[in-house]
C-alpha cells in the first residue's frame, strides 16, 4: 500500500448494496409474493398437461424475468417422447417455450 | 381502544427484543397500560432485558393451554406500574403454542391493556407467524445492512398475507424502525442510508435508532433504555418512535449526525 493510499477515501459500498438489493428483491417479490403467481401458474399448467400426458412435476419450469420495463414469463415443459401417444405427438411440440 | 403491535424482523439480532422493551416502557411512561409479550418459545429473552428473569412463574404457553390464569402469569414492572410482561416458556418446545390458545390470550390482553407488544422470534416459522397473527400493526426492525433489509422485505410480504387482518381483507399498518444506524458511516457511503432502506422497503418510517453503547449498558442491567438512559440519544430516539406509534407527529431527526472536526472548529470560531 502506498503512503497516498492512506489518505485516499475508500470507495463507497452503500450504492452497491442498494443496487444488489433492488435487483434481488425485484425477483424475490415475484417468486415469494403474497399471490405466489409462479407457483399457481406452475401447478395449473402441470394439471392441464397431466390430463393428457403422464408427466413428472419437475418437468414444468416457470420463470419470470424482467428486462427494463418488460416482464417475461417463460414456461418450459419437458415431456419424454415415449409418454406421448402418436396422436398427441402430432398436435403438441415436445418443448413449448412461451 | 386496544392496539396489538408485533415487533418483527425476520433476521435475528437486529434489536427486536431491545426495541420491544424500549417502546413498551416509553408507551407505559406516557400513561398507557402496556403489556409486552415474548413469543420466542424456548429462547425467551424479553424477561432478561426487562430485568424480570427471576420473577417468571407462569408463561404464555401456560396461559394459552389454560394451565394458569392470565393474572397469575403477568409480571408487573417494578419501575413503571402500567407496564407488564408476559414471558415465553423456556422449557417447552415451540409447537406447544396453538393458534387458538394465542387467540384467546391476545383477546384477553386486549381487554386489559392499551398496547400489547408482541416480541416475535427470528425466522419465518410457527412462532414468528403466531406473533404476527392477531396484530393490528407491525413494527419492522431493520439494520441498514443487506441481509436484514432482505429479510424485512420477506416479513413485510408475510404480514400482508398471513395475518388475520390481511386475510380478512384489511390493511395491516407496517412501520420501519431502523436500528444500529451510524449517520457518519452512512454519509461516507459505507452504510445504506435512511432513504435507501425506505425506498427499497417502501413502508413509512417509525424511527431511527443510532448505534449506541447505552443499549448494551441497559441490557446489562436489565432495564429498557427508555428507563435506564431515557435522555441518551438512543433513549430519545425510542421515545420519539413510541410517540409516533401513539399517533403523534414528531419531527424525524437523524440521530448522531455529528459535525466533522473541521466544521466543529469552524463553527466554534464563527459563533
Amino acid at each position: 500500500m502506498s503512503l497516498f493510499g492512506l489518505f485516499k477515501p475508500r470507495a463507497a459500498t452503500a450504492p452497491v448494496a442498494r443496487e444488489r438489493l433492488q435487483i434481488l428483491l425485484a425477483h424475490e417479490r415475484v417468486a415469494l409474493g403474497p399471490d405466489n403467481l409462479i407457483a399457481i401458474l406452475r401447478d395449473e399448467i402441470l394439471a392441464t398437461i397431466a390430463k393428457h400426458v403422464e408427466i413428472a412435476p419437475e418437468a414444468v419450469k416457470v420463470t419470470m424475468g424482467q428486462q427494463g420495463a418488460v416482464s417475461t414469463l417463460e414456461i418450459d415443459v419437458d415431456i419424454p417422447t415415449e409418454k406421448i401417444t402418436a396422436s398427441l405427438a402430432r398436435q403438441m411440440p415436445t418443448k413449448a417455450v412461451a | 381502544m386496544s392496539k396489538v403491535v408485533v415487533v418483527t424482523s425476520g433476521k435475528g439480532g437486529v434489536g427486536k427484543t431491545t426495541s420491544t422493551a424500549a417502546l413498551g416502557a416509553a408507551l407505559a411512561r406516557s400513561g398507557n397500560r402496556v403489556c409486552v409479550v415474548d413469543f420466542d418459545v424456548g429462547l425467551r429473552n424479553l424477561d432478561l432485558v426487562m430485568g424480570a428473569e427471576r420473577r417468571v412463574v407462569y408463561d404464555l404457553i401456560n396461559v394459552a393451554n389454560g394451565d394458569a390464569k392470565l393474572a397469575q402469569a403477568l409480571i408487573r414492572d417494578k419501575r413503571v406500574e402500567t407496564l407488564s410482561l408476559l414471558a415465553a416458556s423456556q422449557t417447552r418446545d415451540k409447537d406447544a403454542l396453538s393458534e387458538e390458545g394465542v387467540a384467546r390470550v391476545v383477546a384477553e390482553l386486549r381487554g386489559l391493556f392499551d398496547y400489547v407488544l408482541c416480541d416475535s422470534p427470528a425466522g419465518i416459522e410457527r412462532g414468528a407467524l403466531l406473533a404476527m397473527r392477531f396484530a393490528d400493526e407491525a413494527v419492522v426492525v431493520t439494520n441498514p445492512e443487506v441481509s436484514s433489509v432482505r429479510d424485512s422485505d420477506r416479513i413485510i410480504g408475510l404480514l400482508d398475507s398471513k395475518t388475520l387482518r390481511a386475510e380478512q381483507g384489511h390493511r395491516i399498518q407496517k412501520q420501519l424502525l431502523l436500528t444500529r444506524f451510524d449517520a457518519g458511516r452512512a454519509s461516507r457511503g459505507e452504510m445504506l442510508g435512511v432513504a435507501d432502506v425506505l425506498e427499497i422497503l417502501s413502508i413509512p418510517l417509525l424511527g431511527i435508532i443510532p448505534e449506541s453503547e447505552e443499549i448494551l449498558r441497559a441490557s446489562n442491567v436489565g432495564a429498557p433504555i427508555t428507563i435506564n438512559a431515557a435522555t441518551s440519544q438512543a433513549g430519545r430516539s425510542y421515545e420519539d418512535a413510541a410517540r409516533r406509534l401513539m399517533g403523534e407527529t414528531v419531527p424525524m431527526l437523524v440521530p448522531g449526525e455529528k459535525k466533522s472536526l473541521l466544521n466543529r472548529i469552524l463553527g466554534r470560531r464563527a459563533a
